[in-house]
C-alpha cells in the first residue's frame, strides 16, 4: 500500500482505478506506460502518444474489448485507488497477480531514451 | 503494581486508537481544513488563508457549478489545487484566451468536470490543460476560517458570464 501513496508505480502492475467517465465506478487495467514513455495505440485517435507528466497509460488484457486508455486517453495518477495483487475468489483462482505484459504492447520508448529492443526478462 | 501500570497503559493504547480512527473517519468523509497559497483565486482566496473543505458533497456527486472545489493536480497527485466549478459534465463552456478574437466553446465530457481560478489573469486552470476528472476532486470549500475579517461563506464568482 505504501506504494499507492508515494503514487510509485512500475509497468506491467495491475491498478484498481477510479473510472474518468464515471466516478463512482472503478476498473482494473493494466499499466502499459508511465510519464514520459511512447505507446502506440490500439484505436486512439491518434496512433503515437507521449504519456503527459503526472499521467499513465492503462489497458485491459483482453484488447479489443476493453474500455480503457485507448478510449479515454491517459490517466491521471491521482485516479489511482490501489493495487490488485491477488485473486482471492474463487478458489479455483487463488493466485497472486504478476506483472507481467506480452511483449507487442511494451512501450516504444521509454522515458530515458531506451527503447524496447534493451528490455531484458 | 505492574499489573495496574499495564492495565493502564493498554487503556491509554484503547483510547488512542480509538480517537485515531474517528479522527481519520472525520477528516476521510466529513472534511478537512486547508491552507491555501498562490494568487489564482483572488479576491475570494488569498494567499496563506485557511477554509474548511466539506467532502460529503462530494461523496454523494452533489458539486454544483459555482462551488469552489479543493481538487488533486492532475499532473501532480501529491499536489493540491483550488479552483470554481464553471462547468459540469455535458455543459458548454468557453475555452478560448483573453486575447482571442472570437470565442471558441467546447462541451465538458462524461465524468469531468471544468475548473477555473476566479484570478482569470493568473491562473492555469481547465483554459490550459483541459477537463478535470472528477473523481480528482477531494471537496467542496465552505466555509473561510482565516484571517478573521473575512470569516464566513465564501462570495460568488466574481466574473460574470464565465458560468454559461
Amino acid at each position: 500500500l505504501c506504494g499507492i501513496k508515494n503514487y510509485n508505480y512500475r509497468t506491467l502492475q495491475l491498478l484498481n482505478v477510479k473510472s474518468p467517465k464515471d466516478p463512482r465506478q472503478k476498473i482494473i487495467k493494466r499499466v502499459i506506460g508511465i510519464e514520459g514513455d511512447f505507446i502506440k495505440t490500439l484505436g486512439y485517435k491518434n496512433r503515437y502518444v507521449r504519456v503527459p507528466d503526472g499521467h499513465l497509460w492503462i489497458e485491459g488484457d483482453h484488447h479489443g474489448h476493453s474500455f480503457d486508455s485507448n478510449t479515454f486517453g491517459p490517466v491521471s495518477r491521482g485516479l489511482v485507488h490501489g493495487r490488485a495483487s491477488h485473486i482471492i475468489w474463487p478458489p479455483s483462482r487463488w493466485q497472486r497477480i504478476e506483472p507481467s505484459v506480452p511483449p507487442e504492447r511494451r512501450p516504444l520508448l521509454n522515458r530515458d531514451g531506451a527503447t524496447e529492443d534493451g528490455y531484458d526478462d | 503494581m505492574f499489573r495496574g501500570f499495564f492495565v493502564k497503559t493498554i487503556g491509554f493504547v484503547g483510547y488512542t486508537i480509538q480517537y485515531g480512527c474517528i479522527a481519520h473517519c472525520a477528516f476521510e468523509y466529513i472534511g478537512e481544513f486547508v491552507s491555501c497559497s498562490g494568487p489564482s483565486m483572488e479576491p475570494t482566496i488569498t494567499n496563506h488563508d485557511v477554509v474548511f473543505s466539506e467532502r460529503v458533497s462530494r461523496n454523494l456527486c452533489r458539486i454544483q457549478k459555482g462551488d469552489i472545489v479543493i481538487a488533486k493536480s492532475p499532473f501532480d497527485p501529491k499536489m493540491n489545487i483550488c479552483k470554481r466549478v464553471i462547468g459540469l459534465e455535458g455543459d458548454k463552456v468557453c475555452n478560448s484566451g483573453p486575447s482571442d478574437v472570437f470565442k471558441t466553446h467546447t462541451y465538458v465530457p462524461r465524468g469531468h468536470v471544468w475548473l477555473e481560478g476566479d484570478n482569470l489573469r493568473n491562473s492555469t486552470d481547465s483554459r490550459s490543460y483541459g477537463p478535470v476528472p472528477y473523481a480528482l476532486i477531494r471537496g467542496r470549500v465552505c466555509l473561510k476560517l482565516w484571517p478573521p475579517q473575512s470569516f464566513g461563506v465564501l462570495a460568488e464568482s466574481p466574473n460574470d458570464g464565465r458560468i454559461l
